[in-house]
């Protein structure tokens, strides 16, 4: 492999990073969701990315696992918010405070 | 060549992260998801990973964006973008944060050994991946399976009409 893989990780912190700001900054329901999947996709990475930096191929395993519990993740995550609409009529997190102490 | 394909795939999955954060309406976002996930299909066929790769089109592009869309379309066709986020404050504080988030990652994921050279012919191909996954780690992909089991029942559970719902689940 002639490009580095420090660039490869570095690629990854930097979806990891964007996915994090976006769960910060971000109001809407769907787009936290978005964001947790970019969060996901960078760790995925750097799991493909070390597989093939040690030759080994746990790593792609471990991308797989991610890829189940990811698409599990979305079904349920979703269809709770399709609930949450049809009962308060918004999917901003910030309405959707009912548990705050 | 590989290098080429990275800086090309490296760009676009930025800027679709970009679009994903940055984006107005979250069609858009979806969108943006799509392009991250397809460049990210590219980086892991450069990485030998085709079995992921292909799994990466279907699965993501082909599932879960879908299914984002749709809820998109269930969800937004009433409710436009809401008024300005208030949240200009907590934005000032979490980009410095992901900066240092990102520069903290990154010399922590420097200091790597030296990657093998060459990896055997079939590396991540889908017997190899697929020898691994039933073998090796047949339990955990057993696990997976129940595990979308659950995820269906849920969905199926959550999705079906609150009134009915409402007959099982609480006082009326």
């Amino acid at each position: 492999m002639t490009v580095p893989a420090g660039a490869y990780l570095v690629l990854s912190a930097a979806l990891f990073t964007l996915g994090t700001v976006g769960v910060l900054v971000r109001r809407t329901a769907l787009v936290l969701f978005m964001s947790i999947e970019l969060m996901l996709n960078a760790v995925n990475l750097a799991f493909v990315t070390l597989a093939r930096v040690h030759g080994n191929l746990d790593g792609q395993l471990a991308a797989f696992f991610v890829l189940v519990v990811a698409a599990v993740e979305v079904v349920v995550g979703l269809s709770i918010l399709v609930h949450i609409f049809r009962t308060r009529d918004t999917v901003d997190v910030d309405e959707v405070d009912l548990l705050r102490g | 060549m590989e290098v080429l394909l990275f800086a090309v795939s490296a760009v676009l999955s930025l800027a679709g992260g970009l679009g994903v954060v940055a984006a107005r309406q979250p069609v858009h976002s979806a969108l943006s998801l799509l392009v991250v996930l397809g460049a990210l299909a590219i980086l892991y066929l450069t990485l030998a990973a085709e079995f992921l790769a292909v799994l990466q089109v279907i699965v993501y592009a082909g599932a879960i964006v879908v299914l984002f869309l749709f809820v998109i379309m269930l969800l937004h066709a009433r409710t436009p973008e809401s008024r300005p986020s208030p949240v200009g404050a907590q934005a000032a504080v979490a980009v410095p944060l992901g900066l240092a988030l990102w520069v903290g990652l990154s010399s922590a994921v420097l200091q790597l050994p030296a990657p093998v050279p060459r990896v055997p012919d079939g590396f991540g191909s889908t017997e190899a991946v697929g020898r691994e996954l039933f073998g090796t780690f047949l339990l955990p992909f057993e696990v997976a399976s129940l595990l979308l089991v659950v995820g269906i029942v849920a969905a199926v559970v959550l999705g079906s009409s609150p009134s009915s719902y409402d007959r099982r689940g609480r006082e009326p």
